[in-house]
């Protein structure tokens, strides 16, 4: 079996690393969903944003072994790496749950994604500016898509009403964490190399609420509960995925198409 | 085809006839993913930018490229990809416009400027004022946004009752 690659985490990494992982896990999640869409478009709708994500992750994550200093390339990045060393907020990580769970994390990682990619194409970081420069215009489109089927579903039927306002009660929850200050967000800040995350949570908050609102669906108070995965302690959910990404570079190490 | 020219003259001519993978109705000219070519020392290299993040033809295309001009003689060539400033479908020619209705794919209309505007909530018929390829009527309906390919969305036409694609504006 292929070992794990060892990284030397500095602030700038582990910037880099939150929005690489966070794009790469939940492009993983949404690839789930092929062949078991609702319906036929909206099996082709989630497999569109997962590639779309899959592409975000590939840039952000060679960008992110540039900056490391050891040449891993996007595929070590991606594979070989051991859980703690994954940096997406646990959001994203949480199985796909139904459809409405789907959609309504979505909307909260599309409009986070999009409101960071807007400040980000001002980095200090050429790459990373570039990257932003794509990447806003497909978050559009995937908040733009969740947005519609959240207000579908919210003020749709008694089911999916029920569903959906299960759906916010189970994620909420884990939106705290997205906007949760630290010193690796304090020193991106203070190089220009991107905004804090907490900078765009008014932003998030405004649009997101204005979508549940239209809606109906309520949010459930602020628990004190806070994930960890930005730090790298995820939750159980996590070991599995990263199992079914890794396998087969662990088995066969180098394996390509 | 007949070359005549400069070096660089006759490549974006040969370029006029690589087709793209996924939407072979354009060449790769049309859709304005060629940014540059341009002599580097002894080789031809030809600049390039991904429509979308995570477009899987990028590697065909870039391929395609390197087959063309080698097989017109203009090589060695070499492939620069570059991300900024980011592709929009506001760089489709008009010719690829045309090409386009005529394939069967709404072409798509300007970028909208207001794209930072937060998120526009309406009804699938009042977002679509897009006609139908076939019938050139304005009454369609969005099926869904995400279409058989990152760039296209689905349609269908509530005149002639023909499903059809359209190009999205990014």
């Amino acid at each position: 079996m292929t070992a794990s690659i060892q990284l030397t985490h500095t602030p700038q990494l582990q910037y880099l690393l939150r929005l690489g992982d966070t794009c790469l896990i939940l492009g993983q999640r949404l690839g789930e969903w092929c062949g078991h869409g609702p319906v036929l478009e909206e099996d082709i709708a989630l497999t569109n944003m997962a590639l779309d994500l899959i592409g975000q992750a590939r840039a952000l994550l060679t960008r992110a072994g540039q900056t490391e200093g050891r040449a891993f390339d996007e595929d070590q990045l991606a594979f070989l790496r051991d859980e703690r060393d994954y940096r997406n907020p646990t959001l994203v990580e949480l199985p796909r749950g139904d459809f409405a769970f789907t959609v309504q994390r979505n909307l909260m990682v599309a409009t986070l994604l999009k409101l960071l990619w807007q400040k980000l194409e001002t980095s200090s970081d050429a790459e990373l500016a570039a990257i932003a420069g794509k990447a806003v215009k497909e978050a559009r489109y995937h908040q733009q898509h969740a947005a519609d089927w959240v207000v579908r579903l919210g003020d749709g039927t008694d089911e999916s009403a029920r569903r959906s306002q299960s759906a916010l009660a189970q994620l909420w929850r884990y939106v705290p964490e997205l906007f949760e200050a630290d010193a690796v967000d304090e020193a991106a800040a203070a190089s220009g190399l991107g905004p804090r995350w907490a900078d765009v949570q008014a932003d998030w908050q405004a649009e997101v609420g204005a979508v549940l609102a239209e809606a109906g669906l309520t949010p459930p108070a602020v628990s004190s509960f806070r994930s960890t995965g930005k730090r790298g302690v995820h939750t159980e959910h996590m070991g599995f995925i990263l199992a079914e990404m890794q396998q087969l570079q662990r088995a066969y190490p180098g394996g390509v198409w | 085809m007949t070359l005549a020219g400069s070096r660089t003259q006759q490549a974006w001519d040969v370029l006029s006839t690589v087709l793209d993978p996924e939407v072979p109705a354009l060449s790769l000219r049309d859709l304005g993913i060629v940014r540059d070519v341009r002599e580097q020392g002894a080789a031809l290299d030809v600049v390039l930018t991904p429509t979308y993040s995570g477009c899987p033809a990028t590697e065909v295309i870039s391929q395609s490229v390197v087959d063309a001009i080698t097989a017109a003689g203009l090589g060695p060539v070499t492939i620069t990809m570059q991300r900024a400033p980011a592709w929009t479908t506001d760089w489709i020619s008009d010719d690829g416009r045309r090409k386009l209705r005529a394939y069967g794919i709404a072409p798509p209309g300007p970028v909208d400027a207001g794209a930072g505007v937060p998120i526009r909530l309406v009804g699938r018929r009042a977002a679509a004022a897009i006609a139908c390829p076939r019938c050139n009527s304005l009454q369609t309906e969005r099926l869904s946004a995400f279409g058989s390919t990152a760039c296209k969305s689905l349609y269908r036409c509530v005149s002639c009752r023909e499903p059809f694609e359209h190009f999205k504006p990014i």
